[in-house]
């Protein structure tokens, strides 16, 4: 019952956040009074139902003293929404992991995908804390932006609330029921209640993605921001599918990765043998989760950045090509340091083979394009010079470096590591089996050519489309790219699995025999993917600049301006690690839970 | 005889290092920024990290000499050497970055500032989302009086914009050397290449001083070009920007 109290905890004050939103709509000082007021509506027929968006100023922001009012949204907005996505891919895949020990009766899954949700069930009730900590200072410090965007969203933010309720029971009879629903028929309810708690909780996460896609791409409002009554216009915004997607995919890469970490946490502090061989083996899974989602997220990303660019160029520019361009340079080496440390761990897994040696031969050459893959990876288009360099150089373009940071060079080198970390997992899954099949010569050669063929593929289309062609297809070619990419990895690992079909095994797999280096690279991959969706979340916010709304409702206040990059990076880096600190006390709770003390002499007998 | 798999894995470092050295400065005579090269050496060292400890047995070999120097006693003088030489190395690294110089600052310099949804140009309010070059539609019309309007938009740019911008658009005119930041080079994948031909009007007209409020100060000296020249020779100078540099401007539909 340890974990019950501070999910009650987090109930209450998720729901009196909820009550308090619902009542200051109702209160007289929410209501759109003056500022709303001043304004004439831009069309004369709805304007007795909807205002237009108000016109604000400085003194329209409520203030505490010492308190920096942006601040404390920012970082209550950003601890919520890392919670949330970690609470929110969990169940995914403790769902998938459910059905495989369903389907192969190996218990040892089952208790995994136990173990994985007895971890979320105290961070559930931290997203909640969290969610209320931002609607009470967003309620606080910008009621006027609060209040249009609830007049504006008034049913799925009721939705939003009953949704979440129901999230909640399914989550609580999903887990606290896990042991009672065991066995034939009962197993199937509770695999349905799985799907439910998903499908919810997916539904939550569209519904918070309309609202904030709105302030970047407002829809379903005229040009003064008067409300036309039609909310799924709104909801159904320019940007709110990108977002959709994307953040679909990350949260189940991110939420691989804390797991990962936690058994990461419980591998180092193991006391047995059989402990360390029991979380090595979470570990792993924990990692492939977080590498199966991981590689189509670049695609995703891409995807976005490309429709907020055809939505528009000014926010596109800004975003890239401007004053947040440096933050994805930043978001480039991170995005490097995780696929190093995805590959490390698998590298460092080999160990548990006797058989890999027969692989490890060519991982320094992995290596070696993985690095050189980065190095193009993160290479800026404008260089820091110093003058000498600038008079060196003749001017602040790279004649050889310079094309490397335009998004062409980017897109082959994220391809070329997307496809050198699916062969680092290919020689894992190898490395502990033995090829039966008499065509196996043949099905390596083939599967050499398709990597040969597809590499040479993307290199020549990121070289070609990309120099000489018009920017228009040099967009386009990144998606034969992706395509070349996928059907690499596809065709690949299921020739793979016909070769090794009935394979012969070298010997057990060796759980436990894994440097302890190797957890430390799960720790940086939560920790990357952490700080970069705290930055890459502040530069998605960020480009809308000095609007709440964008080109409809301007933030006035005192906070409008874009903050420096290192200003921002710090509010980041402070906001992640307090995570990091809540994320480890989640872990030592969970530990906790399980563990008994057994007071002698303290009861009666 | 087998190198020591520290040494290997210094060689290897270095071998790099010098390697970028001698490829970029020396032999395409294109230096490569110490910002740059910090960032690749640092990442190659972690690329060698993981190579040389991935596997346990390695990773004893590669530490080996290091725990000796520290844990064998007959390796004493080495270890005083050592301890002496870290510390003063670190000291003097740190002393060389910390001295002072007269070199001018670094510049994170935004190459596209972002333009306004709208601009105030020639007096009017102009859409910078759906504003066109009105002269473009005329390329497939009239290829003919296309290429006479490039060559007056090449006219107006040899007497107004190739001080700066170059006779060969490459950013390197007879003033350039004159301007921090330097003119922008057009021959560059990364500049026209990249943008609509509106945003080439907005810059062009508005110049240095029309710079958006967001992520000043700025240091531009581009003049504001609605001031000294008319609103179509604008557009034909953008004709001929990306006629002589081959380029095509930025749009989101395929011809």
């Amino acid at each position: 019952m340890n974990g019950f109290r501070p999910v009650k905890i987090g109930m209450t004050v998720a729901i009196f956040g909820l009550l308090v939103s619902l009542v200051s709509l109702a209160l007289p000082g929410f209501e759109q009074s003056a500022v709303y007021a001043a304004e004439p509506a831009a069309d004369a027929a709805p304007s007795f139902l909807y205002e237009p968006a108000p016109k604000l100023t400085a003194a329209d922001y409520p203030t505490v003293a010492g308190v920096n009012s942006r601040v404390v949204v920012w970082v209550f907005a950003q601890l919520h929404l890392w919670f949330a996505a970690f609470v929110l891919a969990v169940p995914i895949f403790v769902f998938i992991i459910e059905v495989i020990g369903m389907r192969t009766r190996d218990k040892r899954y089952d208790d995994m995908a136990y173990e994985f949700i007895k971890v979320s069930i105290t961070a559930y009730s931290l997203t909640a804390i969290l969610g209320g900590g931002l609607v009470f200072s967003l309620i606080l410090f910008y009621p006027h932006l609060f209040t249009y965007l609830s007049t504006i969203f008034s049913e799925s933010m009721f939705y939003y609330a009953l949704l979440f309720f129901a999230e909640s029971a399914v989550l609580y009879i999903y887990y606290y029921g896990w042991h009672w629903l065991q066995g034939g028929f009962k197993k199937w309810v509770h695999l349905t209640l799985g799907l439910v708690l998903n499908a919810v909780g997916t539904t939550l996460m569209l519904l918070a993605n309309a609202w904030l896609t709105f302030m970047m791409s407002p829809a379903g409002v005229d040009a003064a921001g008067v409300f036309s009554g039609d909310e799924w216009a709104a909801v159904h915004n320019f940007l709110w599918n990108p977002i959709n997607l994307h953040r679909f995919v990350a949260n189940i890469a991110y939420g691989g990765s804390i797991v990962g970490a936690y058994a990461a946490f419980k591998f180092l502090t193991a006391g047995t043998r059989q402990e360390r061989a029991h979380y090595d083996w979470m570990g792993y899974n924990a990692n492939f989760i977080a590498i199966c989602a991981l590689l189509p997220l670049p695609f995703a990303g891409y995807y976005l950045a490309a429709e907020i660019y055809a939505y528009s160029q000014q926010m596109g520019i800004t975003l890239m090509g401007g004053i947040f361009a440096w933050l994805f340079i930043i978001q480039a080496v991170l995005i490097g340091t995780l696929f190093l440390s995805a590959n490390y761990y698998l590298w460092c897994g080999m160990g548990r083979s006797d058989g890999a040696k027969r692989y490890t031969k060519y991982i320094k050459y992995i290596a070696i394009v993985l690095v050189g893959a980065f190095l193009v990876w993160f290479t800026p288009h404008t260089l820091v010079l110093t003058n000498e360099e600038l008079k060196a150089l003749g001017g602040p373009h790279h004649k050889i470096l310079g094309p490397l940071g335009i998004m062409p060079a980017k897109n082959t080198a994220v391809n070329v590591m997307i496809i050198f970390t699916a062969l680092s997992f290919m020689f894992y899954r190898r490395s502990n089996k033995v090829a039966v099949v008499s065509w196996e010569k043949a099905g390596n050669a083939i599967q050499v050519a398709l990597f040969s063929a597809g590499l040479l593929n993307i290199i020549f289309l990121g070289v070609y489309h990309g120099y000489f062609t018009n920017t228009v297809y040099k967009v386009a070619a990144s998606i034969p790219q992706v395509l070349t990419t996928l059907v690499i990895i596809v065709a690949s690992i299921t020739l793979d699995s016909f070769i090794y079909r009935g394979a012969q095994e070298v010997g057990p797999l060796r759980w436990g025999r894994i440097p302890e280096r190797a957890q430390y690279a799960l720790f940086l991959l939560a920790v990357a993917f952490t700080w970069l969706m705290g930055l890459m979340g502040y530069i998605r916010s960020g480009i809308r600049q000095h609007w709440h709304v964008v080109d409809i409702m301007r933030d006035a206040s005192s906070e409008a301006f874009t903050p420096t990059l290192g200003y921002a990076a710090n509010v980041v880096s402070v906001a992640a690690i307090i995570f990091m600190a809540l994320v480890i006390f989640i872990f030592w709770i969970a530990q906790v839970s399980s563990a008994k003390t057994l007071p002698a002499g303290y009861w009666k007998e | 005889m087998k190198i020591p798999r520290l040494l290997q894995a210094v060689l290897v470092l270095a071998g790099v290092y010098f390697g970028f050295i001698i490829v970029f400065d020396v032999i395409l005579g294109a230096v490569i920024p110490a910002s740059l090269l910090a960032m690749y050496m640092f990442f190659t060292t972690a690329g060698v990290f993981m190579v040389f400890t991935y596997d346990e047995d390695q990773t004893r070999e590669l530490v080996a000499p290091i725990k000796a120097l520290v844990e064998d006693p007959s390796k004493r003088l080495w270890r005083n050497i050592v301890f002496a030489i870290v510390p003063l190395a670190a000291g003097g690294f740190t002393y060389v970055q910390m001295q002072p110089s007269f070199e001018a600052p670094l510049e994170l310099r935004t190459i596209h500032p972002a333009p306004p949804s709208t601009a105030k140009i020639y007096g009017k309010r102009v859409n910078l989302l759906k504003l066109e070059n009105p002269l473009r539609k005329i390329e497939k019309e009239d290829p003919e009086k296309f290429r006479e309007l490039v060559n007056q938009g090449a006219a107006v740019y040899i007497q107004n914009c190739q001080y700066c911008h170059g006779d060969k658009l490459d950013g390197n005119g007879l003033y350039a050397a004159g301007l921090n930041p330097t003119p922008l080079n057009f021959q560059d994948v990364g500049t026209i290449a990249q943008l609509q031909e509106s945003y080439l009007f907005w810059r062009i007209s508005t110049g240095g001083p029309g710079l958006p409020k967001e992520a000043a100060p700025w240091i531009s000296s581009m003049p504001v070009w609605q001031n000294f020249l008319k609103e179509d020779e604008i557009w034909k100078v953008i004709l001929y920007l990306y006629d002589y540099t081959g380029h095509r401007p930025r749009s989101w539909e395929h011809e």
